[in-house]
């Protein structure tokens, strides 16, 4: 699995070009190039990365549903902190991300 | 606990509540607008395509150009806009509790109130409907438009109603590969010129066609369709199965009314306005006396007429405080209206029509009952 950013939309016929800070953020310790400010599933999502956490019976997978903060299906650990909606929250450089499983667990703020 | 005391409170900085806080705040009122987003403009800004209707709609006008154009005006209008603020709840004598920045806890007293909230995706559960890769139009969408990247590179979209139409091509635009639209009616639901853009550019329309399931490990990696009978039930051996990496589910909206519930404003059940809508009047005016609701929260629509209520629920809420004379407000009102009722028309215009005024009988037949119980409580 590439962490390239081979998902960024690079041309668009009517979006104009915005001039965006770039920025790494670290999933589960794999650097990923993103721009400051867009939300972190968006980060993750143009590393072809989907699979945001895990259920807490089965173990299933999740990704993102609904993009708008709502159905919080896109919940991950940020820099330590367990149920974060990565669809609203924004990058910040150098943020840790890692998969959630079940309800996920607080880590020590490294 | 910080304390705001303000004459409106708005919660929504979406088109209907922008709306009507520029006109309240035209009006001279002090108005604060509380949006739980980090930015402003609520769906708009991720809508590309060019808005219907007349030149004064702003026909022919992008959604994300209308939106910039919004946030300018209620910059100038001297409204206060607080963002990454949630309101989480509305309680005796118009107290909203709102938590900002995730740490800022106020208490905010207002005189009057407009819950300007929107709408949320519907769900659709079958085999493998919570796959990673299974989302909303509406998220494919923001990640299109406003975040830039593809949330897949073929899609499937089930539902061809107007949403499903247009993210298809905004999809296609953005350059996936969209496989098919499936639709279990057995008529297209959209509009034609945006099913005509899809069409041409290759992409079937499947009527009568249901997700049978969704298969994939860790991810979607592809969609079994089923095609279905005049009863609306999969014919057996019409299985197709499509190699798709993402499906976007197309079935509508619901109004977000928690707050209104939590208010105790009466409601009606109306199917094609998307549920359950708080009752309103004229004014935009819930059961619950300065209480306002406009946009989505009062019956799925789309963004032009959102504004229109906006403006609305800001002209009455400002007359209601003697910002304006009765004169100049329904003068301003009958303005709206006209506009509102222009974008009601034609067959699919005529449905919505319909659905509002069903809406407006049942708030007229509380109201007759209310009085004859002596007036509101």
């Amino acid at each position: 699995m590439s962490l390239s950013g081979e998902r960024r939309i690079q041309e668009h016929p009517i979006l104009p070009e915005v001039a965006r800070k770039q920025v790494t953020i670290y999933y589960d310790g794999q650097a990923i190039s993103a721009y400051e400010g867009e939300p972190i599933a968006a980060a993750l999502m143009s590393a072809g990365l989907r699979s945001f956490r895990r259920t807490v019976k089965k173990g299933e997978p999740r990704g993102i549903f609904c993009a708008i903060g709502r159905c919080t299906d896109c919940m991950m650990i940020v820099n330590g902190k367990p149920n974060i909606r990565t669809c609203v929250t924004p990058v910040e450089d150098g943020m840790r991300v890692s998969r959630q499983l079940g309800y996920g667990k607080a880590e020590e703020a490294k | 606990m910080r304390k705001i005391e303000t004459d409106i409170a708005i919660i929504g900085a979406g088109s209907a509540g922008l709306c009507a806080a520029i006109q309240a705040a035209a009006a001279g009122a002090g108005v604060v607008v509380f949006d739980e987003n980090q930015l402003p403009g609520g769906q708009l800004f991720k809508q590309i395509h060019k808005f219907f209707g007349s030149r004064e709609h702003q026909a022919g006008v992008r959604g994300f150009e209308i939106g910039q154009q919004l946030l300018e005006d209620v910059k100038k209008s001297g409204a206060k806009v607080m963002l990454d603020s949630v309101v989480y709840g509305l309680f005796a004598e118009n107290s909203l509790g709102v938590i900002a920045e995730d740490k800022y806890h106020y208490e905010v007293k207002a005189k009057k109130i407009i819950l300007a909230a929107g709408a949320k995706e519907n769900y659709m559960a079958f085999p493998g409907s919570t796959l990673p890769g299974v989302m909303g139009a509406g998220a494919a969408q923001t990640m299109i438009n406003v975040n830039r990247v593809l949330p897949g590179k073929r899609i499937v979209m089930l539902g061809s109603g107007n949403v499903g139409l247009i993210v298809s091509y905004q999809l296609l635009q953005a350059g996936a590969q969209v496989a098919a639209v499936v639709e279990a009616a057995p008529t297209i639901g959209g509009y034609g010129v945006h099913a005509g853009k899809i069409r041409r550019a290759g992409v079937p329309i499947l009527t009568s066609h249901t997700i049978k399931e969704v298969y994939g490990k860790e991810e979607v990696e592809g969609v079994v369709l089923a095609q279905l009978d005049e009863k609306w039930q999969m014919i057996p051996g019409t299985e197709q199965d499509i190699q798709a990496d993402t499906l976007c589910l197309a079935v509508g909206l619901n109004p977000m009314t928690e707050l209104a519930w939590m208010a105790g404003c009466q409601f009606t059940h109306i199917p094609a306005l998307g549920g359950h809508v708080p009752l309103h009047d004229h004014n935009m005016e819930t059961t619950k006396p300065g209480i306002y609701v406009a946009g989505d929260i009062t019956g799925v629509e789309e963004a032009s007429s959102a504004m229109e209520e906006g403006k609305l629920a800001g002209i009455a809420a400002a007359a209601a405080l003697g910002c304006l004379s009765q004169e100049e407000a329904a003068a301003k009102k009958q303005e709206v209206l006209r506009r509102l009722d222009m974008l009601r028309t034609g067959l699919f215009g005529e449905k919505r029509k319909a659905a509002k005024e069903q809406q407006m009988a049942d708030m007229a037949g509380w109201q007759a009952l209310t009085a004859e119980k002596g007036g509101v409580k």
